[in-house]
């Protein structure tokens, strides 16, 4: 416990501490280039784009050592991936536009496809050169076991970097994301603001590939997003509070794998951003599970303390369990089901409401006045009181 | 083709073939469905079903892992339904947040436990062993009509032929109501079909399927035949048993191409060892959908000249 407070603190080594703002910036980076994606409804995309960067590792090591040089330099890994996950991306699109078939269908495709070459790559190698491919596996799952300081320093950058490109480009993209039709008659190029979106998606993939892995990175793009969507209605909102929720969880997770042997980082960043996700779909207001029942609850309090107010005017006997246990928690009627003095007169108000919005959907014809009757509303929330006075007049001319 | 391949390629190819029908066939209404990518969810939660398994069971014999594998798949299958549902999130991005987290749960859990001493890990979860369900009993083809011989067959091929052969006979029984479901949902429902049960039962077909066949030939095949063959069938026709039909030629030529491609394919270029059969029956696969996507006759949408 005391060596996570530690690599909170960045007090656990240069290199720990520079990994831990790396996966912040690159956490802040996924989860704001990701709800771009997730607000363009193509979430699954970078699923696409994260295994196919697979084959350009293989592809860049092969090629590395055939000129000489050790394989394993991050820089040029990381160059071979971010061109074979552009021609994925390129070939989801050429896909779905010149075929019927629908975009998931292209994302599976060419994630299955891209995966199986890159494995078979990967045998190649290890079959080229016994032991030098030895952390190539780590692009599979990330590790920051092994990583160097240049490592270290490519991720920090490279994140930094993102982080810049998505601040500049935030009115844009925004807008594209969230309606693309009036960015369009904004006169924004909606399809090269689309390309910048992937090209950033991509961009925080190849960086992450390292740390969290191909796998898991998707995640990372996913996650942030999906859960800053419980917490806000608005696009922009959306956005910068995914980011935050990444950085989060990637600074966190970080310094938790930093503070125990066993703790891989890729896995515990995502199992963090998972945690907040949970937290969000169960407590955030307004659009959270726990928000829901809630409002349910009040909604049912409501119904059962009218209807049992309304028998209470009556003098009808009240047999309905929860509406019992309403009126008598608020006093409203006595154990042997005779109202009090408050529950007479809040069930005649209610009742005489009831009466007045009767004649008021007799004798009015502005049903969208009139429509809002659900037997909760009270009538003066709908009418003046010059229309009330007029209904009660009708109702004395009634009886 | 002598006593060596059927000791050492008949098996392999025949349980690849087997896989990938089994995956293909339900692949068809998925992809029809536009849930392509539930394959693609099922088989990266069937790692942390079958790592529990493990640590509950503390073996890495075939029924546990089966199970969890399968009780995984369906945990994850709810999970998505109620992300979806309670958060009111779009179907994909409620997969994404699903299979991801449940997967590095899966990765946190096997380097936690100490699982070193079994042959229990994801690169083996990704590729499967393809390779290593030989036939070693073998002397020849000869050895087909050898009740002793045949005794000794890989368990995995009777089981995957099993796996297979069900799907198929369940696809058959319920071909009418999967076509009408597929094509037009509210039709059917109009028709009282009970529809949300029909993809109850599609997605666990094909759970199913894809849990038989990752603990053979791993994830890799799992995903790929899922979409592969049923989208190069696709658009190669318009009709849906004749689809079907293609979906199975390709996904049983992908398993074999792919196979001696793999195994025979860089010994004809002169290397040495051979390379992954699991993501060369993949590669093959794309190839075909690749082919498919630039000759197919129906490869366009309707109302759309063709190569338009």
């Amino acid at each position: 416990m005391a060596t996570f407070f530690d690599a909170l603190l960045l007090q656990v080594g240069y290199n720990a501490a520079l990994v831990a703002i790396g996966a912040a910036l690159l956490g802040f980076a996924a989860g704001a280039g990701g709800s771009f994606l997730f607000l363009r409804k193509r979430a699954l995309v970078s699923d696409a784009v994260a295994h196919a960067t697979l084959p350009g590792v293989g592809l860049a090591f092969i090629v590395m050592v055939a000129l000489g040089g050790d394989g394993r330099s991050l820089p040029g890994l990381l160059i071979g991936s971010a061109i074979s996950a552009w021609l994925g991306l390129l070939a989801v699109e050429w896909i779905v536009r010149r075929t019927r078939l629908s975009e998931d269908a292209a994302i599976g495709a060419i994630l299955s496809v891209f995966f199986g070459l890159g494995v078979v790559l990967l045998t190649v190698i290890q079959s080229m050169s016994q032991g030098r491919q030895a952390g190539l596996e780590g692009f599979l799952l990330g590790s920051t076991a092994g990583m160097l300081f240049q490592d270290a320093m490519l991720i920090a950058g490279g994140g930094a970097l993102v982080v810049a490109l998505i601040w500049a480009l935030r009115r844009p993209m925004t807008m594209v994301a969230f309606d693309p039709g009036f960015a369009a008659a904004s006169g924004v190029d909606v399809r090269r603001i689309d390309l910048a979106m992937m090209g950033l998606v991509l961009a925080v993939t190849v960086i992450g590939l390292k740390l969290v892995g191909l796998i898991l990175i998707v995640a990372l793009l996913i996650i942030p997003p999906v859960t800053a969507r419980f917490w806000s209605e608005r696009a922009e909102a959306v956005v910068w509070a995914a980011g935050i929720i990444g950085a989060v969880s990637g600074y966190v997770g970080a310094a938790l794998s930093a503070s125990a042997p066993a703790l891989p980082t890729g896995p515990i960043i995502v199992l963090i951003s998972a945690a907040l996700f949970v937290l969000s779909l169960l407590l955030a207001p307004s659009r959270g599970v726990l928000a829901a029942v809630l409002a349910r609850r009040a909604f049912q309090t409501r119904v059962h303390r009218r209807q049992g107010l309304l028998a209470l005017s009556r003098a009808e006997p009240i047999h309905d369990p929860l509406t019992v246990k309403i009126l008598r928690r608020e006093q409203l009627m006595r154990a042997d089901g005779v109202a009090t003095d408050a529950g007479r007169s809040a069930g005649e108000r209610i009742s005489r409401d009831e009466q007045r919005w009767s004649i008021a959907r007799q004798q009015h014809l502005d049903t969208a006045l009139t429509g809002r009757y659900d037997g909760l509303t009270p009538i003066e929330d709908v009418f003046t009181a010059d229309e009330i006075a007029h209904f009660d007049a009708a109702l004395l001319r009634s009886t | 083709m002598g006593a060596e391949f059927v000791q050492f390629s008949l098996t392999p190819i025949l349980i690849g073939m087997f896989a990938a029908m089994a995956c293909a066939l339900p692949g068809n209404f998925l992809i029809l469905r536009r849930q392509a990518l539930i394959g693609d969810a099922i088989s990266h939660v069937v790692l942390p079903g079958i790592v529990v398994a493990f640590l509950i069971t503390g073996t890495v014999t075939t029924w546990p892992m089966l199970l969890g594998a399968a009780g995984a798949a369906l945990v994850a299958v709810v999970l998505i339904e109620a992300v979806r549902r309670l958060g009111r999130i779009e179907p994909g991005a409620a997969m994404g947040v699903v299979f991801t987290s449940l997967f590095a749960g899966g990765v946190l859990l096997l380097e936690q436990t100490d699982t070193s001493a079994v042959h229990l890990d994801v690169e083996h979860a990704l590729m499967g062993n393809l390779e290593q369900l030989i036939w070693l009993r073998a002397d020849g083809w000869g050895s087909l009509l050898d009740p002793e011989a045949l005794r000794h067959l890989p368990p995995e091929l009777p089981r995957m032929a099993l796996v297979a052969g069900i799907i198929a006979v369940l696809t058959a029984v319920f071909w009418r109501p999967l076509k009408l479901s597929s094509f037009d949902e509210g039709f059917a429902r109009t028709l009282g079909m009970p529809v949300t049960v029909i993809g109850l039962g599609l997605v666990t077909a094909a759970a199913a399927a894809a849990v038989a066949a990752f603990d053979a030939v791993g994830s890799i095949i799992v995903i790929a035949m899922f979409i592969c063959p049923p989208a190069a069938a696709r658009l190669m026709t318009n009709r849906l048993g004749r689809q079907v039909a293609w979906s199975l030629l390709f996904a049983c030529l992908s398993a074999i191409i792919g196979y001696v491609l793999a195994g025979y394919g860089p010994i004809w270029i002169g290397a040495r060892s051979s390379v992954s059969a699991a993501g060369m029956v993949a590669v093959v696969s794309g190839i075909f959908l690749a082919l498919a996507c630039v000759f197919g006759p129906a490869r366009s949408r309707v109302g759309v000249a063709a190569g338009g």
